[in-house]
């Protein structure tokens, strides 16, 4: 089991989606998810909302020529709301985005996410608003995600950010996949369920 | 030395604490894990990867709900995707010792109907699965929650996980119901009142007289959409109705281990006197049944309550609703009755139990459905569909021109051939309607009781159910 690599600042160009409760089923449509495996799930990001059902364009900002190559998403409260699926930050992740800057995020999601590395940053409401101004206004604009700082900062100015103090850790020293140190407990896992005893007897 | 009083949360996470880790979270026991074909094949993938052999599969059960169709139970499948999703799982259950709830077993269905219908859900446990509505199992008072496919794998290799610990709200509904209200409309009213983020970083503690009355299958429909709440999980104490549900069930301890785990299911109780991080009461006699008329499940109204307009919410509400009213193709400013109905569905995690399928039938007797509708009735799962097909059940709703389906999601989320087409408008006992997830990207979903998609069937409209089927507003004394 190797170590990830950490993950301390997250620096490019923006696509903003300014709403409260994005859910997962608009991140990524359960169609997608009849698969056994999470590969190609970046292009299937935000389809529904990017394409008509006969597959025209409709001119989503994710397609804006202006904006390829993006590596940060900024949107609004309750971000990625609703369903436990990975998917949608393995989407959003395979899509080319390594940050996600929002107003709050829904617990399940906010787990998928940092377990796989994708950061997700808090900001106040003010803060937001004037960052997505900015990201609408200037596709050129280079948003820095700093873990290290707690910050996030663009074109000179900077608004403070906020993440759980174990999800930073986890991102900035690269230990965000839990499954090297879970296994380091075994045998404390096996004391606890020994101590449970009766209470699940299968 | 006297013990600090301790709520049902804090007894569970701390018998099931293995050790703190080093980013602060808790490495968490999980008692019993449920599998299902969506979630689970990239994680027993990563797990041949690493070289990891499944820790404890015991206590790890599966089935399959998501993707099986519900008009025929022939493989293979038509869709050559749901037909390898299922074989996948058939060979990673069989390859890993994990017991599988099969189609066509008995006992395949909807996990969150499943795991207590077989007495493997219990009181004091912990219960994960990746899916959000693993809240279900709450009903228990166990600590039940959705997990994404990277922490199945954690499950499947060490039976833990890395995660926090959540605060703490009571909401307690006292009084009692009125007639034509459900436990779908208590979820959906509480909900509403404390918004879909509302229990970001909370659990739910559901108590009162309300709770207290209802039976195990109500407290699970209220329980299950605690996620589409915010709160990852919420729970009701066990109590006497939760050992009458679980004596004699399958998996359900027998005989002198019986008595000794009831005494300690009791245990887990909240102690008088314990704290909470917030409280919140509601009276059962605000509670009407309610409809959803936007694309989160907070976007609610009373049946007979006018849907806000743009201009009369708080400015920053005011695009929320406007986009919400344009998916819908509905005005703001007045009630949701009468709005045409294409599609009747019964079924879902949150209403295809037994109870419901009995209480909607007891309307739908002697009636017809609309012809314009659409009308399927989901079975949860195979137990229940044979339940039904026992007690005559299924015979009223195929008078009523009701398809009679087998067990699965189904048109909850669409991942089989139960789909919306175009716009239709689907009154839905589901948990869920964004847009979307019905399988029509421009489909919509108006969540309801079971009671009252009976009444939208028959009516071909968004319906109060106490006035189609004549039952009086006002409590028995």
């Amino acid at each position: 089991m190797s170590a990830f690599k950490p993950v301390v600042t997250v620096s490019g160009t923006a696509v903003a989606l300014p709403a409260d409760d994005i859910d997962t089923d608009r991140i990524i449509p359960a169609r997608y998810l009849k698969a056994v495996t999470f590969d190609g799930l970046g292009e299937a990001l935000f389809y529904d909302e990017r394409f008509t059902p006969e597959g025209e364009p409709k001119g989503h900002p994710l397609d804006e020529p202006a904006r390829k190559g993006a590596t940060v998403l900024v949107s609004g409260a309750n971000f990625g709301c609703g369903s436990s699926r990975e998917h949608a930050p393995q989407a959003i992740y395979r899509a080319g985005f390594r940050a996600v800057v929002a107003g709050s995020f829904a617990e399940i999601f906010f787990g998928n996410s940092t377990g796989i590395g994708l950061a997700c940053v808090r900001l106040a409401p003010a803060d937001l608003a004037d960052l997505t101004q900015r990201v609408l206004d200037d596709p050129a604009l280079v948003v820095t995600v700093d873990l290290e700082a707690l910050r996030v900062e663009a074109g000179g100015r900077g608004y403070a950010a906020a993440m759980p103090e174990s999800a930073r850790t986890a991102l900035t020293t690269g230990t965000y996949d839990p499954l090297a140190e879970l296994l380091e407990g075994l045998e404390d896992v096996k004391r606890t369920a020994a101590a449970l005893g009766h209470e699940v007897r299968w | 030395m006297r013990h600090r009083p301790r709520s049902l949360l804090d007894k569970v996470w701390e018998a099931h604490a293995v050790r703190t880790l080093r980013s602060g979270q808790t490495q968490l026991f999980i008692d019993t894990h449920l599998v299902h074909e969506v979630t689970s094949p990239q994680a027993f993938g990563m797990l041949r990867d690493l070289g990891l052999k499944v820790l404890m599969p015991e206590r790890t059960f599966a089935t399959v709900d998501h993707i099986v169709p519900t008009h025929t139970r022939v493989e293979p499948f038509e869709d050559p995707m749901a037909a390898e999703m299922i074989a996948q799982l058939r060979r990673n259950v069989a390859a890993n010792g994990i017991a599988f709830f099969d189609v066509g077993s008995g006992r395949q269905g909807i996990v969150h109907m499943v795991g207590p219908e077989l007495g493997l859900t219990q009181p004091g446990t912990t219960i994960a699965c990746g899916d959000s509505h693993t809240s279900t199992h709450g009903a228990f008072g166990a600590i039940a929650f959705g997990i994404g496919t990277t922490q199945v794998r954690d499950v499947l290799a060490t039976q833990t996980l890395a995660l926090g610990k959540p605060k703490l709200r009571r909401i307690e509904v006292n009084g009692t119901l009125g007639p034509g209200v459900y436990a779908k409309d208590v979820i959906l009213h509480i909900i509403r009142t404390l918004g879909v983020k509302g229990g970001v970083g909370y659990a739910y503690e559901y108590a009162g007289d309300v709770f207290d009355a209802m039976t195990m299958e109500e407290r699970m429909t209220v329980c299950n959409m605690s996620i589409e709440g915010g709160a990852r999980f919420g729970y009701v104490q066990p109590d006497q109705t939760t050992i009458d549900y679980l004596r004699g069930r399958e998996y359900a301890p027998k005989g002198a281990d019986w008595d000794a785990a009831v005494e300690r299911w009791l245990s887990f109780r909240s102690d008088p006197g314990c704290e909470y991080d917030d409280v919140v009461v509601i009276r059962a006699e605000d509670i009407a049944p309610t409809v959803t008329w936007g694309i989160n499940p907070g976007q609610a109204v009373a049946v007979h309550e006018p849907v806000p307009r743009p201009d009369e919410v708080p400015e920053g509400e005011r695009a929320a609703v406007a986009e919400a009213l344009a998916h819908m193709k509905i005005e703001g400013g007045r009630p949701l009755v009468g709005t045409q109905v294409d599609v009747a569905f019964l079924g879902s995690c949150t209403n295809a139990r037994l109870s419901d399928f009995v209480e909607a039938a007891r309307y739908l007797e002697g009636r017809r459905v609309h012809p314009r509708v659409k009308a399927i009735a989901v079975p949860g799962s195979e137990h229940v569909k044979s339940e039904c097909e026992r007690l005559g059940i299924d015979r009223v709703f195929k008078a009523a021109g009701f398809e009679w389906r087998d067990a699965g999601c189904s048109m909850c989320l669409a991942m089989n051939p139960d789909k919306l087409v175009g716009d239709q408008l689907c009154a839905s006992s589901s948990n869920r309607n964004f847009k979307g997830r019905q399988g029509s990207p421009t489909g919509r979903t108006v969540l309801m009781s079971p009671v009252m998609v009976v009444a939208a069937a028959v009516t071909g409209v968004v319906s109060d159910a106490r006035e189609v089927f004549g039952v009086s507003r006002e409590v028995v004394a």
